[in-house]
C-alpha cells in the first residue's frame, strides 16, 4: 500500500512538471509578442510623446498628426454594440439547444452554429459589403457605417457565445436539474434562477472571448465600416476601428507612422487587458454554485 | 485493466514532454533544413515582394517564366509598394514590386517599368452626371459640394469614396488635384480597387477613383458603374498607352543592384511582348511594342 | 403565462439566428455553387485564380492547419490541465497567467501576423513558409484553447476529485479516466472554435505563409491559404467574385467535415469512459 502511494505521487510529480514546462513554453511565446510590440512601438512611446495619441488633432500620419482617440471610441462602440446584440441571441440559442429544442432540431442547429465559427471574416465582409451596406444606404447614406459593422460583428461573435455558454450549461452536474425538478420549479425559473447562475463563470468566459474577438476583428469591419477617422455620433456614421487602421496602413507605413500603428496594437491589448480584468473581478465574486 | 491503466499513466506522463520535444525538434529541424535548401538552390530561387496591385500580374509572369526555365522557382509575396522598396533595399527580396515611381530618397535603387496603369473617377451607372471638371471634383472631395444637384445631377447626397493613407493611387490623385489628404472630407475610406468598385456599384450617390483597367472590365461585365473622362480625355487603355491620359502610374520592378543572371533574365522577360497577354488579362497597359 | 412567453422568446431567438445565417450561407451557396466541380478541387489556379481550381491552396491550408494543431494541442491541453488541476485557483501567479492568456486571446490577428513575420520568418529564418504560418496560427489558437479547456475542467464537480483522492487514485489516472472525458465536450468546443478561427484567418497568414499559389513541396515552401485566396480574389483580382464565393463554399464544406468528425470523436470518447464508470 505504502509503495503504491509513493508511486502514485511520483507519477503525479513528473506529470505536473511536464505540464508546467508546457505552460512555460506557452507563456514564453506570449511574452515574446508583448516584447516585440513594445520594441516596434518604442519610437513613438519614449519621452512621453505617447500623449499625442490622445490630444493630437486627427489622424494624418503623413502630416505627423497621430490622434488615436476617435478610433478608440469607434472600436468601443462597434464592439459593445455587437455584444449587446449578440449576447441575448447567443445565450438564447444556447438555452434553446440545451433545454428546448427537440433532438432532431437541436443537433443540426448546433452544428450550423459551430459551422459559423469557421466562416472566414472575408466572407462576412463580402456579404456585408455587397448586401447589407446597400440596404443601409437606402435608409441613410453612405451605408458603410457603425451600424453595418455592429450587425456583421454581432453575427461573427454569436457562435462563440453560443458554443461556450452551451458547453458551460451542458457540463453542469445533473443533480442540479434533479434538485430543481424536485422543488417543482418551472422550466423558466429553473433556467434563470439555477442553471444560468451556476454556469455563469463559463458564460462570462465565453462573453469575454466574444468581446475580445470583436475588438480584434479586422477584415470584415474594414470592409463595411467606412473607415473614416472620426468620433462616432450616430449609428449611420462611417467609422474606423483600430484594427482596420493597422490593416489599411501597415503595408504602406514607415518610421513614426509604422511605430504608431504598432502602438495602436499595444493600445488594443491594454483595452483587452481592462476587459479581462473586469471580467476576472466579476467571476471571482461569484461562487460556483455547487462548490 | 491494471495493465491498461499503467499504459495510460506512462503515455500521459511522457505525452507532455513529447509535445515540447516535437515543438523544439520541429523548430530546429526546420531551421537547418531551410538553411540547406536555400543554399543548394541559391541561384534558382527568386523572391519578389511588394505592391498588391502588381502581385497578381507578377505571379502569372513567374509561372510562365518557370515553365520555360526548368529548375527556377519564383516566389511572389504581397504587402504594399513601400514594403517592396524596403525589402529590395534590405536584400529580403531579389526584386521589389511598386505601383509608383521611385521617390527622391530612393534614387539609389534601380527601377524597371513593366506596365502602366491609369486612375479615373467612377460613378454609379444610375447617376446622370456625364462629366466633372477638376474644380468640381476638388470641391466634391473637399466637402464644398455635398449634393449631386449642384453639379447637374439628381437631388442625392454625395458619398465621397477615398483611398487609405499611403496608397500610391491616393498620392497620384491628390497630386493631380493639388490637395492635401487632410483637406478631403471622405464618407468612405477603402483599401483596394475592388472594394472601391463594390462600394460605388452599391451606392447611387457615390463617387470614387480606381484603376482604369479594373473599372473598364467591371463595367463591361455589367457591374453598375461608369468611367468619367479626366481633363477632357476619355479613360481608356488606348489613351493611357499613348500617355495622353493625365492620371497614370508605372508598375515597377525594383532592384538594389544592377540586375544580372536570373534576375536580369526575368526582368527582360517581364518587359517583353511574350507577356503582353498576361498584362492585358490584368487590365493594365503594356509598353512593349511587338516586333514588326 | 410568463413561462410560455419565455419559451416563445427562446424559440424566437433561435429563429432569428437561423434566418440570419441562412441568408448568409445561401448567399455563398448560390454564388459559389456554379464554380464547384471536381476539376475546381483538383486543378491548379489559372489567370490569378479566376479560372482553374484551388487544389494547391487546399493542400497548403490543410498543411498550415495540421502544423498548427500538432503544436497547439499538446501545448494547449497541457497548459490548461496544469492551470486547472495542478495549481491553486487563488494563487497570484495563476491569476496573472490567466489574465495574460485573456489579453493574448485579444491580440488582433494582424498583430500576430506582424509578430510572426518578424519572429518566425525573420528571427528564426523560416522565411515565408507553411511552417511560419502554422506556428503563427498556433500562437493565435493557444490562448483560446487553454481558456476553454480550463473552463471545461473547472466545471467538473469537485466531488469526483475528492472521491478519487479517497480511493487513492493518482491525479494523473483520475484526469485521464474521469476529468478529461467529462470535460471533452468543452475541449472539443474550444478546439473547434480555434480551428474555426484558424481556417478563417487572413491577416496573419498573408504576412507569414505568403501568397504563392503553387503546390508546396515541403513545409518550408510558401503556400497560400484558402482565406487569403478568397480575400485576394474579392478585393484585388478584377472579376474574381465568382471564384471567391466558390472557394468560400469549399472552405465551409471543409469546416463542416472537421466539425462533424471532431464531435463524433469526442462523443465516442465520452460515452466509452462514462459508461465504464457507471
Amino acid at each position: 500500500m505504502n509503495k503504491s502511494v509513493s508511486q502514485t505521487k511520483d507519477i503525479d510529480w513528473w506529470f505536473g512538471m511536464a505540464l508546467s514546462l508546457l505552460m512555460g513554453v506557452a507563456a514564453l511565446l506570449l511574452l515574446l509578442i508583448i516584447v516585440f510590440l513594445t520594441n516596434e512601438a518604442w519610437p513613438v512611446l519614449q519621452g512621453g510623446s505617447w500623449a499625442q495619441f490622445f490630444n493630437a488633432d486627427g489622424w494624418y500620419p503623413l502630416e505627423n498628426k497621430l490622434g488615436l482617440l476617435p478610433m478608440l471610441w469607434a472600436t468601443l462602440a462597434v464592439s459593445f454594440g455587437a455584444l449587446i446584440l449578440a449576447l441575448p441571441l447567443g445565450l438564447g440559442s444556447a438555452i434553446f439547444i440545451e433545454y428546448y429544442a427537440p433532438k432532431f432540431i437541436g443537433k443540426p442547429f448546433s452544428s450550423v452554429v459551430t459551422l459559423l465559427a469557421g466562416i472566414p471574416s472575408v466572407v462576412f465582409g463580402l456579404w456585408g459589403l455587397t448586401k447589407l451596406v446597400p440596404l443601409i444606404n437606402n435608409i441613410h447614406p453612405p451605408g458603410a457605417s457603425l451600424l453595418a459593422a455592429v450587425l456583421v460583428l454581432a453575427l461573427m461573435i454569436l457562435p462563440t457565445i453560443t458554443l461556450t455558454s452551451r458547453s458551460a450549461l451542458s457540463s453542469l452536474p445533473s443533480h442540479l436539474l434533479q434538485n430543481s425538478a424536485a422543488l417543482a420549479l418551472s422550466k423558466k425559473s429553473m433556467i434563470i434562477g439555477v442553471l444560468i447562475p451556476s454556469a455563469l463563470r463559463g458564460i462570462i468566459g465565453g462573453v469575454l472571448l466574444a468581446l475580445v474577438r470583436a475588438v480584434g476583428e479586422t477584415m470584415a469591419v474594414l470592409m463595411v465600416a467606412g473607415n473614416v477617422v472620426q468620433t462616432p455620433t450616430g449609428l449611420f456614421d462611417p467609422v474606423r476601428v483600430l484594427t482596420a487602421n493597422i490593416a489599411l496602413e501597415m503595408a504602406y507605413a514607415t518610421d513614426n507612422h509604422r511605430a504608431a500603428l504598432f502602438a495602436s496594437g499595444l493600445l488594443l491589448m491594454i483595452l483587452v487587458f481592462c476587459v479581462a480584468w473586469i471580467a476576472s473581478r466579476l467571476s471571482s465574486g461569484e461562487t460556483n454554485g455547487y462548490d | 485493466m491494471r495493465l491498461f491503466s499503467l499504459f495510460v499513466k506512462v503515455t500521459t506522463a511522457i505525452g507532455g514532454s513529447v509535445g515540447v520535444a516535437t515543438f523544439l525538434v520541429m523548430l530546429s529541424g526546420a531551421t537547418t533544413f531551410h538553411a540547406t535548401t536555400l543554399h543548394a538552390k541559391e541561384n534558382t530561387r527568386l523572391v519578389l515582394t511588394g505592391s498588391s496591385t502588381v502581385a497578381p500580374l507578377a505571379l502569372e509572369m513567374a509561372k510562365r517564366f518557370e515553365k520555360s526555365h526548368p529548375g527556377v522557382r519564383i516566389d511572389v509575396q504581397t504587402g504594399g509598394s513601400s514594403r517592396g522598396v524596403a525589402d529590395a533595399r534590405a536584400g529580403r527580396a531579389d526584386i521589389g514590386m511598386a505601383s509608383r515611381s521611385l521617390k527622391q530618397s530612393e534614387s539609389d535603387l534601380f527601377s524597371y517599368t513593366i506596365a502602366l496603369d491609369g486612375i479615373t473617377i467612377i460613378l454609379n451607372k444610375d447617376n446622370p452626371v456625364k462629366t466633372l471638371s477638376n474644380d468640381q471634383i476638388r470641391n466634391i472631395y473637399t466637402g464644398n459640394i455635398k449634393n449631386w444637384n449642384q453639379v447637374g445631377g439628381r437631388d442625392t447626397r454625395i458619398t465621397v469614396v477615398n483611398k487609405a493613407e499611403g496608397r500610391s493611387t491616393l498620392e497620384l490623385f491628390l497630386h493631380h488635384l493639388a490637395l492635401k489628404n487632410s483637406d478631403i472630407k471622405a464618407s468612405v475610406v477603402i483599401g483596394d480597387n475592388q472594394q472601391g468598385i463594390k462600394t460605388v456599384s452599391g451606392n447611387p450617390g457615390a463617387i470614387g477613383y480606381v484603376s482604369v483597367g479594373a473599372a473598364e472590365f467591371e463595367a463591361d461585365y455589367g457591374t453598375p458603374i461608369k468611367l468619367l473622362p479626366m481633363g477632357g480625355v476619355d479613360a481608356t487603355v488606348e489613351t493611357i498607352k499613348h500617355r495622353r491620359f493625365p492620371l497614370s502610374r508605372p508598375l515597377n520592378f525594383i532592384t538594389k543592384q544592377k540586375p544580372h543572371g536570373m534576375i536580369e533574365k526575368f526582368i527582360l522577360f517581364a518587359q517583353s511582348t511574350v507577356v503582353n497577354d498576361l498584362i492585358e488579362e490584368q487590365y493594365f497597359v503594356s509598353l512593349a511594342v511587338p516586333l514588326k | 403565462m410568463i413561462d410560455r412567453c419565455f419559451t416563445f422568446i427562446i424559440w424566437l431567438t433561435a429563429g432569428i439566428v437561423f434566418l440570419a445565417f441562412g441568408w448568409l450561407i445561401s448567399e455563398v451557396v448560390v454564388q459559389g455553387v456554379g464554380k464547384l466541380s471536381w476539376s475546381f478541387l483538383t486543378d491548379e489556379p489559372a489567370r490569378s485564380g479566376r479560372e482553374g481550381g484551388i487544389y494547391p491552396i487546399i493542400v497548403s491550408t490543410l498543411l498550415i492547419l495540421g502544423t498548427a494543431l500538432v503544436i497547439v494541442i499538446p501545448l494547449g491541453l497541457g497548459s490548461a490541465i496544469w492551470l486547472a488541476e495542478f495549481t491553486k485557483k487563488s494563487s497570484k501567479r495563476v491569476q496573472s497567467t490567466r489574465l495574460i492568456l485573456d489579453v493574448l486571446a485579444g491580440v488582433p490577428s494582424i498583430v500576430f501576423g506582424l509578430f510572426g513575420y518578424a519572429f518566425f520568418c525573420g528571427f528564426l529564418d523560416l522565411g515565408f513558409s507553411i511552417l511560419s504560418g502554422g506556428l503563427t496560427l498556433a500562437c493565435m489558437m493557444l490562448p483560446i484553447l487553454i481558456r476553454t479547456t480550463e473552463a471545461g475542467l473547472t466545471a467538473v464537480p469537485n466531488d469526483w476529485r475528492r472521491a478519487g483522492a479517497a480511493l487513492g487514485v493518482s491525479r494523473t489516472t483520475l484526469l485521464w479516466q474521469v476529468l478529461l472525458p467529462y470535460a471533452s465536450p468543452a475541449i472539443t468546443a474550444g478546439l473547434l472554435l480555434s480551428i474555426g478561427r484558424a481556417t478563417a484567418e487572413t491577416a496573419a497568414l498573408i504576412f507569414t505563409s505568403g501568397y504563392v499559389d503553387r503546390m508546396p513541396e515541403s513545409l518550408n515552401d510558401s503556400g497560400r491559404a484558402l482565406a487569403v485566396h478568397i480575400y485576394d480574389l474579392s478585393m484585388n483580382v478584377v472579376g474574381g467574385d465568382k471564384a471567391a464565393y466558390g472557394s468560400a463554399l469549399v472552405l465551409i464544406i471543409m469546416v463542416v467535415i472537421i466539425n462533424l468528425s471532431a464531435n463524433a470523436l469526442s462523443e465516442f470518447w465520452l460515452e466509452k469512459k462514462i459508461n465504464r464508470l457507471q
